[in-house]
């Protein structure tokens, strides 16, 4: 008896020591993304651009020892603080390395100041634009790869003025991203001589904008300005003024530029106008070619910054040689940005190649990326147009 | 003149939106109070009941629009309308089956049943997504308007104009319908005085003779239509989406409390006076105002009440200020 009891003790080791083995060859990566809720139209193609980044280094073999990058899959819900938290949560309990994520601004915050400070989690975000997140206390262990809405207001506030719009009526979705961004756009706005007549709220999900709508043409101007998500109330906004013929153009920030809205909208959206992040680097174009033949739609908002969060998750474990968070942190703003080698997409590879020989790499990824402050992206924007039915660039800013 | 655009621009933003709405929202709240009333429980599955409705006549109108089937101006959807509603009340009739008939054996409190309902809720609202998605889902053709804002300002030379959506005349039209052959069916047909006989008096109706499983089945079957009814008219003029149906479910609730919780009257009333509530309280009156008075009155500011994020503030002050002062609502109905 005594003798079986060892055994199976001694079996029970060897099988604990053999897991931990295979553990260790492999990187758990959450993407925490609203799949559900006011931008689920977008995120599946979000997420498809994350695990293309993980996938593309699993197969160079070259991460920390041939270490294969699982990633997993988890809701955000977008405006549900909630259900954020538990599911970043659940990554923890599975044993995420790092976090792509959030999406919206408001699930970001609550997610970094509940989960990931108190856990020293790293948070990338791709989409999470509200200014707010700028200042927010994360002991650096918070980045994005989209620019903060400060940077959009004034970009917004510039295309209005060349577009020689002199005053605008301005709803946002009542959150921490529509909130700070109607914010910057209205002070920029003023700041370069122009009026706005209204600032009101909309709240998403309700299908009814009837009130909203009747007190933004109340108050009128050229342009109605709509911060707030395709999906979502910005959808309502647009297609009640254009029924009750309030308002003809619509001022569209990043939120609101997707092909679903003009397919939704129809021709009366043509002529209407705004700006995304974007920008006009080498690494756009080898990120569409690379993307083409998959099964999501890589023109979608922030594809591009969801495979640049990834990748630059996975390339600061090759530069800190180390899984932990507390390690990898302090070198994101170091891979991303100068000195060193440039790296495109489909160069995830090479950069872990550099990297792990000691030297030095400035990823530039499908974005351009460019991390400033406490770590979010410099900001360069896509003027866009809604031509025939289609989101047409105009220039870059 | 003036006055005329004054009036115009009136009933552009706040009357014509604000009667379609009220009358989506009635329609949904006479099947919330029918079930109030007969089956005594508040039933939170009702939005999503709803949208299976608009789900199923959805599916019908694209395979009738792919065989090239149409209603001329009309929307196709309307054609498709009964199959939505049979679709639904055989869920409901199923649900009833096999979920409501259990607990009602067991004589189960009201509360008991709420939560049951919140259960089949979050049952619905997975069957509608697992089926037709979670996005956004246009089905709405024929002619768009009836009068739209440009053919209105060219009609007349005025320079406010007044768009009527066929969706909305036909929102409009449709509740005046329905909710008279409801009236008549309540009050005039046996069916329909076994069900306010129950409602009324539970064991009275019982000793009388009136089968309770037949009035629970010929309630769930006209809640099912009311539901499709309302789910569809609100899909065609706004947009389908599960998640607002889902979200549909409070206002359309504080319209039963506000008229009180099964007296069919009442529902009708609140939907208007939550949906006008909304509208006319966060209403910017500046264009109005500036149009009727002289221009020695006309307002600089917007003379907006209330900013429209307390749109639903608004609703539910309302609601609260009915309830302490006649938790009944506002025309008798059940003690809540």
């Amino acid at each position: 008896m005594k003798k079986l009891l060892m055994a199976t003790a001694a079996a029970a080791l060897t099988a604990g020591t053999a897991y931990a083995d295979g553990h260790a060859k492999e990187v758990k990566l959450g993407i925490l993304l609203g799949f559900t809720g006011p931008i689920e139209s977008l995120t599946p193609h979000m997420a498809a651009g994350a695990e293309m980044a993980a996938a593309e280094v699993t197969a160079s073999g070259k991460l920390l020892d041939s270490a294969t990058v699982t990633t997993m899959r988890a809701d955000s819900a977008c405006v549900d603080n909630g259900i954020a938290i538990a599911s970043a949560e659940k990554l923890l309990a599975e044993g995420a390395n790092g976090i792509m994520g959030s999406d919206c601004s408001g699930v970001t915050g609550a997610v970094l100041q509940n989960v990931a400070v108190p856990n020293g989690m790293v948070m990338i975000s791709p989409s999470a634009s509200s200014p707010g997140l700028t200042t927010m206390e994360d002991n650096g262990l918070f980045f994005r790869t989209t620019p903060s809405d400060a940077r959009q207001g004034e970009v917004m506030a510039q295309v209005l003025k060349d577009r020689g719009v002199n005053s605008i009526a301005l709803t946002y979705t009542n959150n921490d991203y529509g909130k700070g961004l109607s914010d910057s756009i209205k002070s920029n706005f003023e700041a370069v001589g122009g009026e706005v007549t209204i600032v009101a709220a909309h709240e998403d999900g309700k299908g009814d904008y009837s009130a909203e709508v009747g007190a933004l043409a109340s108050a009128g101007g050229d342009v109605l300005v709509v911060a707030g998500y395709l999906d979502q109330g910005g959808l309502g906004i647009i297609q009640g003024a254009l029924d009750s013929g309030a308002f003809d153009t619509f001022g569209l920030p990043d939120g609101m530029v997707g092909d679903s809205l003009p397919t939704n909208v129809g021709p009366d959206l043509d002529g209407s106008f705004g700006q995304i992040a974007g920008s006009q680097s080498k690494g756009a174009e080898v990120f569409a070619e690379l993307a083409a033949g998959k099964d999501f739609d890589h023109t979608s908002a922030y594809v591009g910054e969801s495979y640049d969060a990834a990748a630059l998750i996975l390339l600061a474990m090759q530069a800190a040689n180390s899984t932990a968070p507390a390690d990898y942190a302090a070198k994101v703003l170091e891979v991303a940005n100068a000195p060193g080698e440039p790296i495109n997409p489909g160069e995830l590879g090479k950069a872990l190649e550099i990297l792990a020989a000691g030297g030095d790499i400035d990823y530039q990824g499908a974005t351009g990326v460019e991390l400033i402050g406490p770590g979010e992206s410099a900001g360069s924007y896509r003027e866009i147009e809604i031509k025939d039915g289609k989101v047409t660039t105009v220039q870059y800013r | 003149m003036d006055l005329l655009n004054a009036l115009v621009a009136l009933t552009n933003f706040v009357i014509v939106p604000g009667l379609a709405y009220g009358s989506q929202l009635a329609l949904g709240a006479l099947g919330v109070t029918l079930i109030y009333g007969i089956l005594r429980f508040s039933n939170f599955a009702h939005g999503d009941t709803m949208a299976f409705g608009a789900m199923v006549t959805i599916l019908v109108t694209w395979l009738f629009q792919s065989v090239g089937l149409s209603a001329g101006p009309l929307p196709t959807a309307l054609l498709a309308l009964p199959f939505g509603i049979l679709g639904t009340i055989a869920l409901a009739l199923f649900t009833d089956k096999t979920v409501y008939r259990f607990y009602r054996q067991q004589k189960a409190k009201p509360v008991i049943f709420v939560m049951v309902s919140l259960g089949v809720m979050f049952i619905m609202n997975g069957l509608v997504r697992f089926i037709i998605g979670p996005g956004d889902q246009r089905f709405t053709d024929g002619e768009r308007f009836v009068i739209s804002a440009r053919t209105f300002k060219k009609l007349t030379g005025l320079d406010e104009g007044l768009a009527i959506k066929t969706t909305e005349a036909l929102t409009v039209v449709t509740a005046v319908i329905v909710v008279a052959v409801l009236f008549w069916f309540l009050n005039k047909t046996r069916t329909g005085k076994s069900m306010r006989a129950y409602s009324d008096n539970e064991d009275l109706a019982l000793l009388s003779g009136i089968n309770p499983e037949r009035v629970v089945m010929y309630t769930w079957m006209i809640v099912a239509a009311l539901a499709t009814i309302a789910g569809v008219l609100y899909g065609l003029d706004k947009s389908f989406k599960p998640f607002t149906y889902f979200q549909l479910l409070l206002p359309i609730f504080a319209s039963a409390i506000v008229g009180g919780l099964g007296n069919p009257l009442g529902a009708i009333a609140g939907g208007f006076i939550i949906a006008f509530s909304e509208v006319t309280i966060t209403y910017a009156w500046k264009k109005v105002l500036t149009y009727g008075l002289p221009d020695s009155l006309a307002p600089d500011g917007l003379v907006q009440l209330l900013s429209t994020d307390y749109k639903f503030a608004v609703s539910f002050a309302i609601l609260i200020v009915v309830l302490l002062f006649k938790p009944t609502g506002l025309f008798k109905g059940k003690a809540v």
